[in-house]
């Protein structure tokens, strides 16, 4: 199973740089444990107090999984992920 | 430095007038690498708040989606000050997550939506540290420019 997720700039220092990388996982939770296994500390990144950051947006085949169940949100083998930092400020 | 041509540079502080008292934002994309502003793209802040602003989560996919294509990414992102100096805000701080942007921060506080100056200031934010740098405004971009 792989599904592809995107990382934004912000966070390839993680990945060596790539824009791209190859994950697994049946839920949106197991897909970042195993993001974090194999691209340590990405995990803390993304989640504050075992939620996503307020300020961190995940889209799953582009749509925001805030409204697609969150972390619980199930995957597929060939599902898109997109992990965008939010455009926001004071 | 930032360089902008006029017409960007004029879309941008119509923008923040437009929207004032509420904090307009957007960005100005170009080609990866280039630091070219070439594309501007007004956004609507999804916050609608004179105090707050944040790209709506579905128009920022597209917008991202768009860039990808493009082979483009955001050389500048702005928004406005209603009611404060054209500085960046400890949350603009906290949340800049482009090390490669020009951060351009508008502020409308003396005209509001009137004609008159603006203050219209660009900065680099990285790691938390920001870095005034001098803006340019140029007729027109030019290739080697």
């Amino acid at each position: 199973m792989a599904i592809e997720v995107r990382i934004p700039t912000i966070l390839r220092t993680y990945t060596n740089g790539e824009k791209a990388v190859d994950a697994d996982g049946a839920t949106l939770a197991d897909l970042i444990a195993n993001l974090d296994g194999s691209h340590p500390g990405l995990g803390d990144r993304l989640l504050e107090n075992g939620e996503l950051r307020r300020f961190i947006n995940v889209y799953v085949n582009d749509e925001d999984v805030r409204f697609e169940g969150g972390l619980a949100k199930e995957l597929a083998d060939g599902d898109v992920v997109v992990i965008l930092p939010a455009v926001a400020g004071g | 430095m930032l360089r902008l041509d006029q017409a960007t540079y004029d879309a941008i502080v119509a923008h923040a007038k437009r929207d004032h008292p509420d904090e307009a934002c957007g960005i100005v994309a170009g080609p990866e690498g280039s630091d070219a502003a070439t594309r501007h793209v007004p956004m609507i802040n999804a916050a609608g708040s004179p105090t707050f602003y944040e790209f709506d989560s579905s128009e920022l996919l597209a917008l991202y989606k768009e860039m990808w294509a493009k082979d483009e990414e955001p050389v500048v992102i702005y928004h406005s000050h209603t009611a404060t100096e054209a500085y960046p805000s400890r949350t603009d701080i906290g949340l800049a997550n482009e090390p490669g942007a020009h951060y351009v921060l508008v502020s409308t506080r003396e005209h509001g939506n009137s004609d008159g100056p603006v203050e219209f200031r660009s900065y680099r934010i990285i790691d938390g540290d920001v870095t005034e740098e001098p803006v340019e405004v140029v007729e027109q971009l030019t290739e080697s420019a």
